[in-house]
Parts: C-alpha cells; structure tokens; sequence
C-alpha cells in the first residue's frame, strides 16, 4: 500500500508558469492509474515516490516504511525506496546486455540467488534468447519487457511505470496489457501507472486517479469514472461522453425526476441534488446509453446530418450537437429514413462545475 | 646525417613523454572529479570554482608559472611540506613540471568530461539509483562508462598540451640539461645557439606525436553518437 499526501510547487520562471502539485491517494495491490494531460503532475507524482524529486510538504509511505516526511525531515534516498521504475524511454543501460542490465539490478542478491533469479526473469520475459543482446538491438516491446524485468529483479515494494504504452503499436499494447495482468495478479505489490490514453487506462486500471493541473480531480475504478465521471473536466478528460449545458425548468423530488431544457428542447431529466429553477447545470451521457428511434416521442430529439465510424462492437452515429450514439450493427442497417434520438432520462447525469472543487 | 642523429641526446624527449603522461594522469584524475562536482552537485562557490579551473587556460603561462612559483617553493608551506617529507625540494626537479603541466591541462580535462557528464542520459543514472545503487556505484558503471569517449579525447588533448608545456615549466622546473630540460624548451635551447639538427629533429618527432595524437582525439570525438 503506498499512501501518498504531497505538495510541491514550481514558481512561474521567465519562460514557464507556475506549476503546483497538491494530491493526496492511497493504492494498494494492483494498478492504479495516474489519468490525465501532459502537464498534470503524472511523471512528478512518480518521481516523488522514488525519491527523485523532493516535496515541499506531506508525507509518502510504502507499506508501514515512511519514505518521506516532511514534517519530520525524513528523506530515504531513491536507492533506499525500493520503487521499481519503468522509465519512458526504458533507460536500459545502452552499453550493457540485457543480462547484464539485470545483473546490475541483483547485484545485492548473494550470488547463487542472483543468478537463479536473473535466469527466472529472462525466461519469465521471455528474454532468455535476448540475453546476450545490447539494448539498441531490441524491438520497442523487448526493451519494454526488459525494462519490466529488471526493475522487478530486486522484488520491489512497489512498481512505478511511466507511459509504459507510449511508442508501441496496437499489437504490442494488447501484449503489454497482457503482461502487466499477469504480473497484478501474481505481484500483488501496488503499481502506479501514468497514461494519458484513455483506452490504457480503462484496459489496466483497478482504480483511476483522474489528474488536471496538479491536482486530483476525480478518482475511483474504472467502472464508476464511466457511471459517474464526477465533474465535466473529468468527463471530457475521459473522453466518450456527450456533454450538455442544460437549464433547470422544474424540479419533482418526489418522483426523483426534473425537467430540464437541453438542446433547444423541454426533456425529462434525472433527480438533481443542490438545484434550484432557473439554474443552469452540466450533464452527461455516454454513447452507448442514447438510442435511435424511428418516430417523436419523450425524451427524443430530430436528427438528420450524420457522421458515421465504424467501431468494433458498434456503429458510432455522430449527429452533431454532442449527440453521439452507438448504435448496435443491425439496429444501425435497419435504420428508418427519419431519425430521432431518445435520452433517457436515466443516462442523463449531472457533472459538478468546472469550479466545484475536487472530491476526494 | 644518421651519423649525427644517433648523436643527438634524446633525453628531453624521453623526459617529456615521462612529465606529460604523469601530468595527464594527474589531470585526468583531478579533472574528472572536479567536472563530476560541476556537473552533479550544487554548492557555494560553484561559480568561482568553475572560473578557476577555467583560469588556467586563459593566463599567461608565465603568470601561471609564477603563481606556480610562490606556492610550491622551498618558502611556501607546500615545498616546506614536501621538503620535510622527501628531504628534496620541489622546485627546479621534473616534479615541478609535472605539476606544471597537469595544471595547464586541467581545464581540457574539464570541460569536456563535464560537457560529456552532463550529456549523460539522466534516466539511465535515475534508474540506477531506483535499483538500489550507490552514487559512487553509479558513476564507475553508468556514468563514466557512458561518457568515455569524449573525456578519452579530452585525456589525449591533455597529454598533447602537455607535451608542448613551455612557459609555465620553464618557470618552476627551469632548464637544467639532463634534469628538467624538456623537448619544448630543448628545442628553444637549440635555435638559440644555431643547433639546427637538434632542433629540427625535435620539431618533427613532436609535430608527429601531436598530429597523431590529435587524430586520435578526433575519432574518438567523432565515434561519441555511437
């Protein structure tokens, strides 16, 4: 378990702005992915962990180890962590095999261990043939499993990995995925992932940290992000919702229900807590959850100009005006001639402001 | 003409080689921590230290040699020292032109080896850190290793400025035959007094060993991408 409170500031130079990272999570055994843009604290978070950068405030912990304390002025050096790193650019040692870069790694290890465990790693990377390669001889997926490999030689408390899908093709990904499924169930240590690819993030993540600006803004598993993206920055950091600026027409608490005017149209809108008539609110909803129909009816909006892409379980249908719905492959080559698109009340859900705060 | 070469006293030459290899040695070694400080470390007084390493390269030699002069005579506390140990002086021996010349190679030294410390991918060096390796670990493995070309270019150069040291030892070591007369200041000694084969035979052994050893520097420099 990592359990991490930390500030670090960086005053605006002649050339930069400001940055300031303020978070604070736990994470336990399994991924946890560190979500969101370039420039968001991701890399400095880890960084922090390792040891490489030094916070100005709060405290990190692995396990019941204080790895740092600002309050209590205590540091352990990187060398001392025991964060496993997967660095971006693998930071395989360019004039070393890869046996030896492992080699490095178990140098610690009494010397019959060390060979037994560099032996099981290479075969457990499927690196055993690579052994005696120079990193500048591998493929971008063999360096990345080497890169894996040696960080894990000295059984490290945690694994820390940086964009560790960046560079790769599709094909590479799924056998990344792959790998580091195996090693969440076979590790149980915790391991942070940063990603700013939503579908990286959705395949590896048991628990999202949704990062904007330096702060945590929404946090949760995967399956709740896609339920409830929390607020609207965090939905669109998401990506795959449709999101709607709506006024608040009335309000019937005791039918759990509201009207709400959204898209030019009075349609029946989900329960709205802390609204008043009049307000105005941010909704959302994902693709999956609009449908097409072929008459009017409740809840249901004309379209006729339509985007089509082709998608692997659905047909996307982007009618513009942020309705975009997916639309099942059979349902979509049965289409009528005249199209409406239904909402249900349901999947309409309400996002906090940009400037509510962040939830924790 | 064989004849009279097979006559001419080699001893300056010899001598030199002898000075400038222990002067590259010393360099190299002071050279290489003092750029691993600039590089990696930050610290009071970092400026003045970068100025002084840089100052030799940039003083007049025989100003150098002066400086050279009052600290390392038999009246400054580090001859007195020296004398005390060994029971011989500094000043005036091939020692002196030892020191001379590695403290005018020095800067060479530096500034490449911290140029090339610098270039030093950082995350090879943070992995080694995250892998439990101890800095000094770090340095001899990942470090150096990584940046050996440039600084073996740099340790040629040096060797090569050695070898022509003129002023500067001159100024501490003097020109004593057969003691701490040096190829550089034994060819001036033979174009003062019209020796012309002494000093034409010397200018050409060491405009070769420069020239090869500046050739060498540069394919080493050249071979740094790899």
């Amino acid at each position: 378990m990592i359990r991490a409170a930390i500030a670090k500031q960086f005053p605006a130079g002649e050339e930069s702005a400001g940055f300031q990272l303020e978070v604070q999570f736990e994470a336990g055994p399994g991924v946890t992915v560190l979500y969101g843009p370039s420039g968001s604290g991701k890399t400095l978070t880890l960084d922090a962990i390792a040891g490489f950068v030094i916070p100005d405030a709060g405290r990190i912990m692995l396990g019941e180890r204080i790895l740092f304390d600002a309050g209590a002025d205590v540091q352990i050096p990187p060398q001392k962590r025991t964060c496993g790193y997967v660095f971006q650019n693998y930071a395989l040692f360019p004039h070393m095999t890869v046996r030896e870069n492992l080699a490095f790694a178990a140098n610690e290890l009494p010397r019959l261990e060390r060979h037994r465990r560099i032996a099981e790693l290479l075969e457990r990377f499927k690196l055993t043939d690579l052994a005696a390669r120079w990193p500048r001889e591998l493929s971008g997926g063999q360096k990345q499993r080497a890169s894996i490999a040696r960080a894990l030689i000295a059984e490290p408390g945690a694994l820390l990995l940086d964009e560790p899908g960046r560079g790769l093709d599709a094909s590479l990904r799924n056998d990344l995925y792959t790998l580091i499924n195996e090693m969440k169930a076979s590790l149980k240590i915790p391991m942070l992932l940063v990603t700013h690819d939503p579908e990286e993030c959705f395949a590896l993540a048991d628990k999202v940290l949704i990062y904007s600006g330096g702060k945590i803004i929404h946090r949760g598993t995967p399956l709740e992000l896609l339920r409830n993206p929390g607020s609207e920055a965090a939905a669109r950091l998401l990506g795959d919702f449709n999101l709607y600026e709506a006024e608040v027409l009335a309000l019937d608490p005791a039918r759990q229900t509201s009207r709400v005017r959204l898209l030019g149209q009075e349609l029946t809108g989900p329960h709205l807590r802390g609204c008043f008539k009049g307000d105005r609110v941010t909704l959302c909803a994902r693709p999956e959850e609009l449908r097409i129909a072929p008459n009017p009816g409740q809840n249901r909006i004309r379209v006729d100009t339509v985007r089509v892409l082709e998608r692997s379980q659905a047909v996307r249908a982007d009618f513009g005006d942020q309705l975009i719905v997916d639309v099942p492959r059979d349902v979509w080559r049965e289409r009528p001639e005249n199209l409406w698109v239904e909402l249900p009340a349901v999947s309409l859900r309400q996002l906090r402001a940009p400037d509510a705060g962040a939830l924790h | 003409m064989v004849a009279s070469l097979l006559t001419i006293d080699w001893f300056p030459l010899w001598l030199s080689l002898e000075v400038a290899a222990s002067a590259t040695l010393i360099s190299l070694a002071l050279g290489v921590c003092l750029a691993w400080l600039l590089a990696n470390r930050n610290f009071t007084g970092k400026e003045v230290l970068d100025a002084l390493t840089t100052l030799p390269l940039a003083l007049p030699p025989t100003v150098l040699g002066y400086y050279l002069l009052v600290s390392i005579g038999r009246n400054s506390w580090i001859g007195k020292a020296w004398e005390a140990l060994t029971g011989t002086t500094l000043v005036f021996t091939w020692r002196a032109a030892v020191i001379a010349s590695a403290l005018h190679a020095i800067p060479l030294v530096v500034k490449s080896s911290r140029a090339a410390l610098e270039t030093v991918d950082h995350a090879c060096e943070r992995a080694g850190r995250s892998l439990g390796a101890s800095e000094w670990r770090i340095f001899w493995k990942i470090s150096l290793p990584l940046a050996r070309r440039p600084i073996a270019a740099a340790t040629a150069l040096a060797f090569a400025r050695s070898l022509g040291d003129f002023g500067a030892t001159l100024m501490v070591a003097g020109d004593i035959p057969g003691r701490t007369q040096t190829a550089a200041i034994a060819i001036y000694d033979a174009v003062e007094s019209g020796n012309t084969l002494v000093a034409r035979t010397l200018v050409i052994v060491i405009s070769i060993l420069t020239a090869a050893i500046v050739f060498l520097a540069n394919r080493l420099e050249q071979r740094r991408s790899l």
